[in-house]
């Protein structure tokens, strides 16, 4: 990536890659509850219906299910729909219009038609979300064909990705993750792409693979400069797109270091970690030094306690102790290697007051 | 009404009997390996709604959607081809005769999960609507999606926006097997509960062919001149089985006098006999289209049955676009 000067937060980067596609493209609009309102999801889409007025920038009703098969239907006569709901739960309700039709729609009636359309959902976390606010269902829509699913990390990511799945031509799962809003990175003002179904190395090493995705991705940056101390030379595959998934960059990361760590922010049985750990067995069985490792959440719902909830979600510390463990080396304490909480774990920084 | 319309309502209607009929003829030859919901006794619904339609206006449809394929002017050939599986199909074959589509007709498509492509009718009305374009989409389904929840949900999101559509609904009062009685409350009024979202709402009879024309104009002028969407229910009866070519009446799950009743209220010939009486056709005309088009028929399946199957290689094609 060249240098660049500009730092935007990732809630501004999604914000501006709307922007640009809407002013670059009439049949682009974005429909959601609270896509208009004061809050504007959580800041990414404000502005956006003064400029591009009611007819491109609209609220919607509650009816999930339905307003998805409307996008589905708008996008066969030419339109490009960004659909959004704050929360990745409330699109369980639209499970039958986006499995039964957008994702088959161009395949059972023989590549007939397209639906270019994007639904733009957000992972919750912390502050009480609770059982139905926090899912992570990336691996449940990344396990159907003729839908992609891309889950950035960085605002440069949020941007590129969602300027790719705004110009694709087939149904995009665009998933980002309430904690990331506020991250800052660098981000270039002018329009361009990250291609979908491309994996990014976050950070190279030679000793160890770190396959994450989204916020995890930010515990595996953690986790590797920690293990850096420690003289393990980390490395971080941020996977930027889990359907395609970009098995080249997984196999390829660990024929180099022999050693895999799989991080999914979800339940482990069929989950993201499965498929890594399959494609570097089915991939680069004999370069393995060690039996791969998956991190996942606990087999239950995200619980609504932070004394709970700070048990739930895996930290920089457990991907430290498997990493140690693989390399024979014993494990540690938070305090041991040094990881000093400044903040709630119940928040992403202290800026975040709630509620949600 | 002209008389070229009526010729036009009736001969739409002959011809999906007789390639039904066809199709009911073949099937157990086990070459069509798909299921079929064959539509006869109820064509005068989609033949009277289509010929009320424009050629730009959209349709979309169900499981059960021969009728309507037929009546919008959708292709035989590649119809007749795609139940076969045949790479000529409409849908190249991976679709079957629960997904037919021909773009070029303005069908965009039918399938198979009950009510899930009212909404997605609704979106192209939505995106025409947001294009300014003057085009009215039509989607046909049944009594049983109006059980479902994006039925309710689609109604509120067309009254809202007051979009160009027309829902229509064939009620031949069974899904499969289960009869209204198990599934709605007695008294449950569509028309009522269409009315009650400000959406123009009329039942009437899916047998009287000239009925069903009436009430499509009068609904696809509502539309195309932005008085928003129409709700219509027609009463109908399906004389084979819910899918497959056979009766299935030994079953007993339809009374015998109920289906004694619409048996004699066969859509086709109560109109034939109309436009006979009224000297708006001959019977030399009916002969001779019959004749043509049983010709057309063997042709569709000959296309069919000597078109190739689908390379290999379109196993995973058309997945992505």
């Amino acid at each position: 990536m060249p240098d660049i000067e500009r730092h935007i937060d990732f809630a501004t980067a999604v914000l501006e890659a709307t922007d640009q596609c809407m002013s670059d493209d009439k049949s682009v609009f974005i429909i959601g509850l609270g896509v208009t309102d004061p809050k504007g999801i959580f800041n990414t889409t404000i502005g956006l219906e003064a400029k591009y007025g009611s007819d491109r920038v609209m609220d919607m009703p509650v009816s999930e299910n339905a307003m998805t098969g409307v996008m589905i239907g708008a996008s066969l006569v030419g339109m490009r729909p960004i659909l959004t709901h704050q929360r990745i739960d409330f699109m369980l309700l639209a499970l039958d219009q986006v499995i039964n039709n957008a994702a088959k729609w161009r395949y059972m009636f023989g590549g007939r038609q397209k639906v270019p359309i994007v639904i733009r959902v957000l992972v919750g976390r912390g502050w009480g979300q609770g059982a139905q606010h926090a899912q992570s269902l990336q691996s449940l829509f990344a396990h159907i064909p003729g839908l992609k699913v891309v889950m950035p990390t960085t605002p440069y990511d949020a941007k590129g990705l969602l300027i790719s799945a705004i110009r694709d031509d087939n149904p995009v799962i665009y998933i980002d993750h309430r904690w990331l809003h506020n991250i800052t990175g660098p981000v270039p003002e002018e329009r361009f792409e990250v291609p979908i179904g491309k994996a990014r190395i976050m950070r190279e090493g030679k000793d160890l693979t770190i396959v994450a995705a989204s916020y995890m991705s930010l515990e595996a940056l953690r986790a590797a400069e920690v293990l850096e101390k420690y003289g393990i030379d980390a490395e971080v595959v941020d996977l930027r797109t889990l359907r395609p998934l970009d098995e080249d960059a997984i196999a390829g990361s660990v024929k180099k270091t022999g050693r895999l760590i799989a991080i999914d922010g979800s339940w482990k049985a069929c989950s993201m970690t499965s498929e890594i750990v399959a494609i570097a067995t089915e991939h680069a069985f004999d370069k393995l030094k060690a039996a791969p490792v998956r991190i996942n959440y606990p087999e239950a719902p995200s619980p609504t306690t932070p004394a709970l909830a700070n048990l739930y979600y895996p930290k920089a510390i457990d991907i430290i102790n498997p990493a140690f463990g693989m390399l024979g080396k014993p494990s540690k304490s938070e305090e041991e290697v040094g990881i000093v909480y400044r903040n709630p774990l119940d928040v992403p920084d202290r800026t975040f007051k709630g509620p949600f | 009404m002209s008389s070229e319309i009526l010729k036009k309502i009736l001969f739409t209607m002959v011809r999906i009997r007789l390639v039904q009929e066809k199709i009911a003829e073949k099937y157990p030859e086990q070459k069509m390996r798909c299921p079929v919901h064959l539509c006869i006794g109820q064509e005068a619904i989609g033949a009277g709604v289509c010929t009320a339609m424009d050629k730009d206006d959209y349709l979309f449809s169900n499981h059960r959607s021969h009728c309507h394929y037929l009546a919008k002017g959708g292709d035989l050939n590649a119809m007749i081809a795609e139940i076969y599986g045949k790479a000529t199909g409409c849908a190249k074959g991976k679709g079957g005769s629960m997904h037919l589509v021909d773009v070029s007709a303005n069908i965009l498509g039918a399938v198979p999960i009950v009510g899930g492509v009212i909404p997605v009718a609704l979106g192209a009305a939505f995106g025409t609507s947001l294009k300014k374009e003057n085009k009215v989409t039509v989607v046909f389904f049944g009594d049983g999606a109006s059980e479902e929840g994006v039925f309710y949900e689609s109604l509120n999101f067309a009254a809202l926006k007051k979009l160009p559509i027309v829902f229509v609904c064939e009620n031949n009062f069974y899904s499969v097997y289960s009869p209204l009685s198990v599934r709605q409350p007695s008294g449950r009024d569509n028309v009522a509960l269409a009315r009650s979202f400000g959406i123009h709402s009329k039942k009437s009879d899916g047998n009287d062919a000239e009925g069903v024309y009436n009430a499509a104009k009068e609904a696809i002028e509502i539309a195309r001149s932005g008085n928003g969407p129409s709700l219509l229910e027609f009463d109908t009866y399906r004389y084979r089985e819910h899918c497959g070519p056979a009766y299935d009446d030994h079953l007993g799950y339809r009374a015998e006098c109920e289906i004694k009743e619409w048996t004699a209220k066969c859509p086709i010939e109560i109109f034939r006999n109309k436009l006979l009486t009224d000297n708006a056709v001959g019977q030399n005309e009916i002969d001779f289209f019959v004749k043509e088009t049983v010709l057309e028929i063997e042709k569709a399946f000959e296309f069919a049955e000597n078109s190739p199957f689908p390379d290999s290689d379109e196993l995973t094609k058309d997945v992505y676009a």
